[in-house]
Formats: structure tokens, C-alpha cells, sequence
């Protein structure tokens, strides 16, 4: 099994939300959206012009935007609250922990732009803390979709799903995956690649690299697994464990503190303790454009590859 | 204690002696409650007895045997740390049998300090942290307002819950919106956990800032049950949300805790607690 990037095209995945959002609506008028003067950003200009009375702007005021949404859901709606995501989750942390997962209403949560698809704006618009946030907040699911096809089978299945979710949705362009076989399973890791030397778990835009990584892997004659971890809550421990028989790295577009490669570690090191690299960024981060960023963070197909390299020269060593 | 008063259809002056005697019977069993638990949130529940007696046994409708009915009336307890007269008023209405109300508080309850819908038919959200009710009653009253199922949306504040920015976020939404199904009753105590609010960040003028974001408000006797009754009635014709400041004393009932800060949280000695009943005539 193996799965190369699509040669032609990248993508913004916000397309894909909005395009299946607009099409969830039109079959189901229990479907609203709410946002916080993000129509714009959140590209819902094709569902407010369709559906101007269930577009519900509250303006420049998170907290209120999740407690709307709460109350929208207690009424019988299905909203999809989108905002940019360090706002979303950073402003209305508490209206998230208490109105949507302690309270577990319908609401979905949608976090646009989120790590640092803003890159030149600098921290304050970049959101590699969310997952942070959000992880311990266990009835909440949070999936993190690779490229248009998973972000929208994330939005159809959060549609379908009776409680609170987040759907971390980057605007960063991404190639659409190949896949031989397409199945979007909540709470699973998607096996892109098999390989025996090391296994690599990513999410988001940080997949199709890691799925570069694994080829340049290749052709210096090590076998790189790849898994695609688009579920964080809840997480498949289970695929984790089978990764840990030998090396993992891990890649994520967030904090190398309290995502996905924390994740994995609390995992492993309680259940079958293996060598780790955990990828990611180190804390606030100097202006640059997002490929800027993720060079010198070693976010990168090379970067990968060079983490995998290192870590099995250092398990041999 | 006293057994619950029997549900009450009457009008006029004699639903205001029924909603009296029920609030009453709240005051004494929310203190009951504390007592037996050696914790609570006594000052509030005992400013919040008539307004919780008016709403559930005067104007709200609703069917206890059918918590999630797509049309009852909503209510959102913001001043969620006021469950043992919110959890007392859900007893009285039938969610849940009266003898619950002794595990308040007690380990793996599910009534616990904070209210959470999950576990108690008749919460509508969960609430603890101040500042959350009024967003979430606002998307309620939006959600009504979208159709097919239209109700009205009730939801109490504490009023130094007020000083939270989200309650303004929202009270700009719903002035915007000219949300007319939607009414927020202020339980103006004047006090909040350890001082008086005018000492803390002043509210007032307080219906002029209501008034200021799109609100029709109306201040009332928070402790006269006709009073309430009148001013919380369906309303025709009306164009804009509906605030009522609902002026009342913390403690109300118990003369050792009216207008005390000291008993915003905290449990009476088992002589305060007999004076207590007896003021209350238990």
C-alpha cells in the first residue's frame, strides 16, 4: 500500500468545508453557520447568499459566537461555528470546555487557518496551541484532515454525529492525496504506507510531506511507515502501539508541546516504551512566510527524513 | 420538611399565593440542603426563590415527563452556583423525585454544585463559570426565532455576573437581532461574592446600559410574586428583547444573611439553621 501526492494542483481546504457545508444545508435545514465577522475568511459567502437566515453573524465576539452556537444546538440546529482558529479556540477556550464538551451539545466547531497559515502575521494569528486546548477536553472530537477529500468527509461525518466535534481546517495550499482506497473512519489512523524501519504519524498539512519523506526515505534504502493520525480525541492507541515495535517520528503544523507528538508519547511511554522525535514548533516564532516557517523548523519532506535518519542512527548507536 | 405545594393553575392573586408558598418551600429546602451537605451557596439561592417560583410555576410552559419537547420554554440558570434553589425549583416541577435533593453535593451525586444537563432532566446547559448563560440563551432564542419550533428563552443572572464582557457580547447580539422571544431577569442583589457591586465595577446606571443595547427593561420587586407575574407575562406585539431587573436581597428570608456578603457561600451552625426554619416557618 502507498499513496504519492496527486502531481497536479494544491488546494485550500477551506473550499472543501464550505463547499460541503452548502451542500449538507440544502438536504438538511437543521444545518446552520455561525461566525464571528468571518464570512469572508471562513469563505461562506456562497452559503450566506444561499441561506442568508441561517448565517448567523455575531461579530467580533468569540465567547458569545460558542455560546450562540451551544444554544442554536439546544434548540435543534446544527451549527457549524467557524472562525480562525487561534480566536476560536483561544478567545472562547472556557465557552468551549463548558458550553460545548462538558455540556456535549451539537455544536461543530470549525478552526480556520489554524497553525500558521498566517505566517507573516506572527503569533498572535498563528494557532499551534489549540490542539493543546482542546486534547484534554475529552468528549470533544478533533480531527485535523490532510487535503480537501478528508476535510470534507470530516464536515459530512460531523454532520452526521450526534455531539461536539473540531475540524482544524488549514487555508495553506495542500495536493489532494492519492488513495487507493478512500474510507474516512473517525478514530483511526489512515495507513498511507507500510514500511519497516521507522513510522511516521502526521496530520494535517504536514502529511503529504511526511509521504515525500518516506519516498527520499526510500531511495537511501530505508522503509519508512507512514500514518496519518487525522483523529486526535479519540485517538487510535492501538495503531500507536503497532508503530512503537520500532522507531517513531512525529509531524505536526502545531507546538511540539501537547499535540499529536505528545499524544503518541504519552501512549508509548506507558504502554510500549520506543525511540521518538516529536516535530513541531518550538513556542512563539519570528515573522516569515509559512514555507519560511516550516524550513526552519525542519517541517519539510528533508527535515523528516533527516529526524528519521537521525533517530535511527542514534537507536543503533 | 414540608411536602411540595401542589401545582398551581389558579390566576390573579391566588397564582401569586401559590408561586409565594413555593418559593418559600425552595428557600427552606435549598437551606435544608446546604445544612445536610455543610456547603452551598446560601445568599443566592434564597435572592433567587421568587424569581425561580414565578417562571416555573406561573409562566413557563413546559412538561417535566418530556424534558427535551421541542417547544417547552427554555431556562438558563446562569448563576449556575445557585443549584440548591434551582435544584429544589426542578424537584418541585417533577424532574426528579424530591428525596434526590439529599444527595446534594455527596459523592458521584448527580446533583452537583454546578448543574450539568447531561445528568439532571430540566438543565438545559451546563453552567459554574459566570458569563456563559446569556450567549447560550441568545442562540436558543435564535434558534426559536429560525423555526419550526418556537418557545420563549428565560435565563437569570447573578448581577456582579454582569461584569463578565461575553454577558455585553450577547446583549449586543440580541438587541441587533430584536430577539423579542428572549428575556433576561437580573437577580439584583447587589452584592457579589465579597463586596457590594457599586464598590467592585459599578453596574449602574444598569437599565440604561440594557436600555442602550436594544433592550425594553423594566425593574421590579425581585421578592413579590404579583410583581414578577406581571412583569414576566407573554408579551404581544413586542419588537425587542426583554430585561428585567429584578430588585432583591441577598439572604431574603433568613435575617442573620439578608444583605451579608459573608453569605454568598458557606453553611449555618445547627442553631443559625433552626432560626433559619423558624423565620421561614418551617
Amino acid at each position: 500500500m502507498s499513496a504519492a501526492p496527486a502531481a497536479a494542483g494544491l488546494f485550500d481546504c477551506r473550499d472543501a468545508f464550505s463547499r460541503t457545508v452548502e451542500a449538507l444545508a440544502e438536504a438538511d435545514p437543521r444545518i446552520v453557520t455561525v461566525v464571528n465577522d468571518s464570512v469572508g475568511s471562513s469563505k461562506l459567502g456562497g452559503f450566506k447568499a444561499k441561506y442568508p437566515d441561517r448565517l448567523v453573524n455575531v461579530g467580533i465576539a468569540e465567547q458569545n459566537m460558542i455560546g450562540v452556537g451551544a444554544g442554536l444546538a439546544n434548540g435543534g440546529k446544527i451549527p457549524f461555528v467557524s472562525g480562525a482558529s487561534c480566536f476560536l479556540t483561544g478567545r472562547a477556550l472556557e465557552q468551549i470546555k463548558a458550553d460545548v464538551a462538558y455540556s456535549m451539545t451539537n455544536v461543530k466547531l470549525c478552526g480556520i487557518s489554524s497553525g500558521i497559515a498566517y505566517g507573516e502575521l506572527g503569533p498572535t494569528h498563528h494557532s499551534i496551541e489549540d490542539m493543546a486546548w482542546l486534547r484534554p477536553l475529552n468528549t470533544l472530537t478533533v480531527i485535523v484532515p490532510s487535503d480537501p477529500w478528508e476535510t470534507a468527509e470530516a464536515v459530512k461525518w460531523a454532520a452526521a454525529f450526534d455531539g461536539p466535534v473540531f475540524i482544524r481546517i488549514s487555508r495553506a495550499p495542500v495536493p489532494a492525496l492519492e488513495r487507493a482506497d478512500p474510507e474516512f473512519r473517525i478514530g483511526k489512523a489512515e495507513r498511507l504506507r507500510d514500511g519497516t524501519d521507522v513510522t511516521i504519524i502526521a496530520n494535517g498539512i504536514m502529511v503529504h510531506r511526511a509521504l515525500e519523506a518516506a519516498e527520499a526515505l526510500a531511495k537511501a534504502g530505508i522503509s519508512a511507515a507512514v500514518l496519518n493520525m487525522s483523529t486526535i480525541t479519540p485517538l487510535d492507541e492501538e495503531a500507536i502501539i503497532e508503530a512503537a515495535a520500532g522507531p517513531i517520528v512525529t509531524v505536526e503544523e502545531h507546538s511540539i508541546k501537547g499535540g499529536l507528538g505528545s499524544a503518541v508519547a504519552e501512549v508509548v511511554s506507558t504502554r510500549r516504551p520506543c525511540h521518538m522525535r516529536i516535530l513541531g514548533f518550538p513556542g512563539f516564532m519570528p515573522t516569515g512566510s509559512v514555507e519560511f516557517l516550516l524550513e526552519r523548523y525542519g517541517l519539510t519532506a528533508d527535515g523528516i527524513a533527516d529526524a528519521a535518519r537521525d533517530l535511527l542512527a542514534a537507536r543503533a548507536a | 420538611m414540608t411536602s411540595i405545594p401542589i401545582p398551581s393553575r389558579e390566576s390573579g392573586p391566588a397564582l401569586a399565593e401559590a408561586v409565594a408558598a413555593r418559593a418559600n418551600w425552595i428557600r427552606r429546602r435549598s437551606l435544608q440542603m446546604i445544612f445536610e451537605a455543610k456547603q452551598g451557596h446560601p445568599g443566592g439561592d434564597l435572592s433567587a426563590a421568587d424569581i425561580l417560583a414565578t417562571l416555573y410555576f406561573g409562566i413557563m410552559r413546559y412538561d417535566a415527563a418530556q424534558p427535551n419537547w421541542p417547544r417547552r420554554d427554555r431556562f438558563v440558570m446562569s448563576k449556575g452556583h445557585c443549584t440548591g434553589a434551582f435544584y429544589s425549583t426542578l424537584a418541585a416541577a417533577g424532574y426528579f423525585p424530591e428525596a434526590e435533593l439529599d444527595t446534594y453535593l455527596q459523592p458521584l451525586s448527580r446533583l452537583n454544585g454546578h448543574p450539568n444537563r447531561n445528568y439532571v432532566a430540566g438543565v438545559e446547559t451546563n453552567t459554574g463559570p459566570l458569563g456563559h448563560g446569556l450567549p447560550v440563551a441568545v442562540g436558543m432564542a435564535i434558534a426559536a426565532s429560525m423555526g419550526p419550533d418556537a418557545f420563549d428563552v428565560f435565563v437569570l443572572t447573578g448581577d456582579g455576573e454582569l461584569q463578565e464582557g461575553s454577558c455585553w457580547e450577547a446583549a449586543m447580539t440580541a438587541g441587533h437581532r430584536k430577539l423579542a422571544n428572549l428575556t433576561v431577569i437580573v437577580d439584583r442583589n447587589h452584592l457579589q461574592q465579597g463586596a457590594p457591586t457599586e464598590d467592585t465595577a459599578a453596574l449602574e446606571p444598569l437599565a440604561d446600559k440594557w436600555r442602550a443595547f436594544g433592550w425594553d427593561v423594566q425593574t421590579v420587586d425581585g421578592h413579590d410574586p404579583a410583581a414578577l407575574l406581571a412583569a414576566l407575562a407573554p408579551r404581544t406585539g413586542a419588537v425587542r428583547p426583554r430585561c428585567i431587573i429584578a430588585e432583591t436581597v441577598k439572604g431574603k428570608g433568613v435575617s442573620y444573611m439578608e444583605n451579608q456578603a459573608g453569605w454568598h457561600h458557606g453553611c449555618p451552625t445547627p442553631e443559625q439553621y433552626s432560626l433559619a426554619m423558624k423565620e421561614l416557618g418551617a
